[in-house]
């Protein structure tokens, strides 16, 4: 789960992580209220869940509360374009209004798990402020690199070993190896999979904060943490996406006109595959689970149909197990019950694969079966085509 | 022969009383599998389906002689019953749980370092030889006694694959999901080094998917270590970037982990890459008959 910079910040300086003094902010008036209480000059922070703000004008200097009120007043509501928020950009409605800082220099810090390795991992570069990934394919030596081993945590000797090899010396040394630290305690204690702080500075009177932060939280962990739950941002979330989570289903919405009904994660992107080499182009990745009862098929039609882009729908669904008579009456049921107007063509495979295939052909409903994906697909893709030439 | 689990198996099942975990103890055991020893903290001492019920792994172990453990526990202890297994040295354990959480996992994973044990997972279907037996969800009745070996991160991808093996006449050995999380217990090249290893193996099916970059140590191994034919295919051309696919390790990020970098690596490996997730089988005929 992702979060915002303000809330990393605040869960961050809960474990001790020195972080500017900063209040997040919902209006203009907010805004200058806040501003005024800071003090000088402040910084206004677009708060969304995507990266590379600064270069879209998310991030901007404010001189005195009345400047930081109409910036705000210009940044809240705006479409924020971003590198990482694709071509459509984020609607911004929530501020951060920090306080301006004399920064020395910008280092990076992050933390996160290591595949390979299967540890996790603290690294830090002296090229903070600037896109690691970049950093780490153009100058892989300038990023410093600890496997921490789980039990015995990331030992006070390797963090005063990481904040020299940035460069760090004395007083910021010491305290960059505190922070990093405080950081592998908030990790640990709040079952996070990402904490980066990039920028961390060194400000003019040597002291070391982190002045962005980026916090991911392990989904699979929320279980244990229940106040973290409070963080979730919707605004920030496709509305069908956050519907189909609610019922166990698996959606990513895409761009194109064949609305995909899959069980399992692995067979339904390899069906936005075929589709596409077939001349199609899938309008939503969608794994329905491992069982794709009648009431998940019923679900999933819903979400299917509420993007008005999908022109045909396709069922591809490997049961093995699970009986094909049974899913065929959920998706005659569905079809019937929700008034689907789109052709659904539908692959499956499982016990009593025939009788499903009866049934479907007798409900007089408008299906198409077939025998194998690649089949599906070529059938899903010459229906869409023939839809959309009317 | 086949890799990791035979006729000769005596498998137990942790989980056993779940719902998840009698059904498909009951289906392991009708597709032939000993199924020898269930456990259920606090309910040792009763029996499921004539299989006897243990408070510990260990106790199993003891008792019957389980060299094989099927993880089906909820996440909260499923790292928990994974090192459990380990610390009664079981050699195969088999952990199908979805959504563990990492931090557990690490810790799980650290356990395993130093013990014999292997474990294959999380999150995934678990295995089958074909005609021997099974240790997972694989369906039993869409494989054949044959000459492929499939391993896979994906669940009914894999079924897809094993059925086109199966219609195809050419069958399988052993079928393994290694799962599609970011942490898991066998990698792809263990699975590569078995499959060289076993003489009823005659080629390989290697089914991976968008993100990491196991099919590219994948691909790096084969091309040192792998005499016998592979046919690889990877799932998610279409997915857009920084989007996570289902899988917790399905994502491209950064411009790392992409479909087109892994099969660009298996294909100058010598892999036999497929666009197309219908053809898998159709090129494994084709390799082993020419």
């Amino acid at each position: 789960m992702k979060i915002h910079e303000y809330q990393a910040k605040a869960l961050l300086a809960e474990h001790g992580v020195p972080v500017p003094r900063s209040e997040p902010v919902f209006s203009v008036a907010e805004a200058k209220g806040a501003a005024k209480r800071l003090g000088g000059r402040v910084v206004v922070k677009a708060q969304i869940h995507a990266g590379g703000r600064g270069k879209g004008g998310g991030v901007r200097l404010a001189d005195d509360a009345l400047t930081a009120a109409a910036t705000a007043d210009q940044i809240l509501g705006m479409t924020l374009v971003t590198p990482q928020t694709g071509p459509n950009g984020r609607v911004v409605s929530r501020l951060l209004i920090e306080e301006g800082l004399d920064i020395a220099s910008e280092l990076y810090l992050g933390l996160l798990i290591d595949r390979a390795n299967q540890r996790p991992v603290l690294m830090a570069s002296a090229a903070g402020g600037m896109d690691i990934e970049q950093v780490a394919a153009e100058t892989p030596d300038q990023i410093h690199r600890i496997s921490i081993a789980p039990g015995l945590g990331l030992a006070p000797f390797q963090a005063r070993q990481l904040a020299a090899a940035v460069g760090l010396r004395g007083k910021p040394a010491a305290l960059a190896a505190a922070l990093m630290l405080r950081v592998w305690q908030a990790f640990v204690a709040r079952d996070a999979s990402l904490v980066e702080i990039n920028p961390l500075v060194v400000t003019a009177d040597e002291e070391v904060l982190a002045l962005d932060a980026k916090v991911t939280l392990d989904d699979n962990a929320l279980f244990r943490h229940p106040d973290l739950r409070d963080l979730r941002d919707l605004n920030e979330e496709d509305a069908l996406e956050i519907e189909a989570s609610k019922h166990s289903l698996s959606y990513i919405r895409l761009d194109g006109s064949i609305g995909c009904m899959v069980n399992g994660a692995g067979l339904a992107m390899a069906t936005m595959d075929i589709i596409k080499l077939s001349g199609g182009e899938p309008a939503n990745f969608l794994d329905v689970g491992g069982g794709a009862n009648a009431e998940q098929i019923r679900n999933a039609f819903r979400i299917l149909l509420s993007d008005d882009k999908v022109r045909v729908v396709l069922i591809n669904i490997f049961g093995g197990i699970l009986r094909c008579d049974v899913l065929a009456e959920g998706v005659i049921t569905a079809v019937t019950d929700l008034g689907v107007e789109v052709p659904v063509v539908i692959r499956m495979e499982g016990t009593n694969v025939e009788e499903g295939k009866r049934m479907l052909r007798e409900s007089r409903l408008n299906f198409t079966t077939a025998d194998s994906m690649g089949e599906g697909a070529q059938h899903a893709v010459r229906l869409s085509g023939e839809e959309a030439g009317r | 022969m086949a890799v990791l689990l035979t006729r000769d198996t005596r498998l137990l099942v942790q989980g056993i009383t779940g719902r998840e975990g009698s059904f498909h103890a009951r289906q392991a055991a009708e597709y032939g599998t000993q199924v020898v020893a269930g456990v259920t903290p606090g309910r040792g001492g009763g029996a499921q389906n004539g299989v006897p019920i243990f408070d510990t792994v260990a106790e199993a172990v003891r008792e019957t002689g389980a060299n094989a453990s099927v993880v089906f526990v909820p996440p909260p202890v499923a790292a928990d019953a994974v090192m459990e297994a380990a610390d009664a040295e079981v050699a195969l354990i088999v952990c199908i749980t979805e959504g563990i959480p990492t931090l557990d996992m690490i810790r799980a994973l650290e356990f395993l370092r130093s013990r014999q044990s292997r474990l294959i997972g999380p999150n995934c279907p678990g295995l089958i030889s074909a005609g021997q037996g099974k240790a997972g969800i694989i369906p039993g009745h869409i494989c054949l006694e044959g000459r492929v070996g499939v391993v896979s991160k994906s669940g009914t991808l894999t079924y897809e694959a094993i059925y086109q093996l199966t219609q195809l006449g050419l069958g399988q050995t052993t079928c393994i999901g290694i799962g599609g999380d970011p942490l898991i217990g066998t990698s792809f090249i263990d699975a590569l080094e078995l499959f060289e290893a076993d003489d009823e193996t005659e080629a390989v099916v290697l089914i991976g998917e968008i993100g990491g970059h196991a099919e590219e140590d994948a691909a790096a191994y084969i091309k040192e270590q792998i005499q016998k034919p592979v046919v690889g295919f990877i799932a998610g051309q279409s997915a857009p970037p920084g989007r996570r696919m289902g899988h917790a390790g399905a994502i491209i990020s950064g411009g790392q982990g992409t479909a087109d970098s892994k099969m660009v690596a298996l294909s100058a490996a010598g892999v036999e890459v497929v666009q197309s997730p219908a053809e898998i089988g159709e090129a494994v005929a084709k390799r082993l008959s020419a």
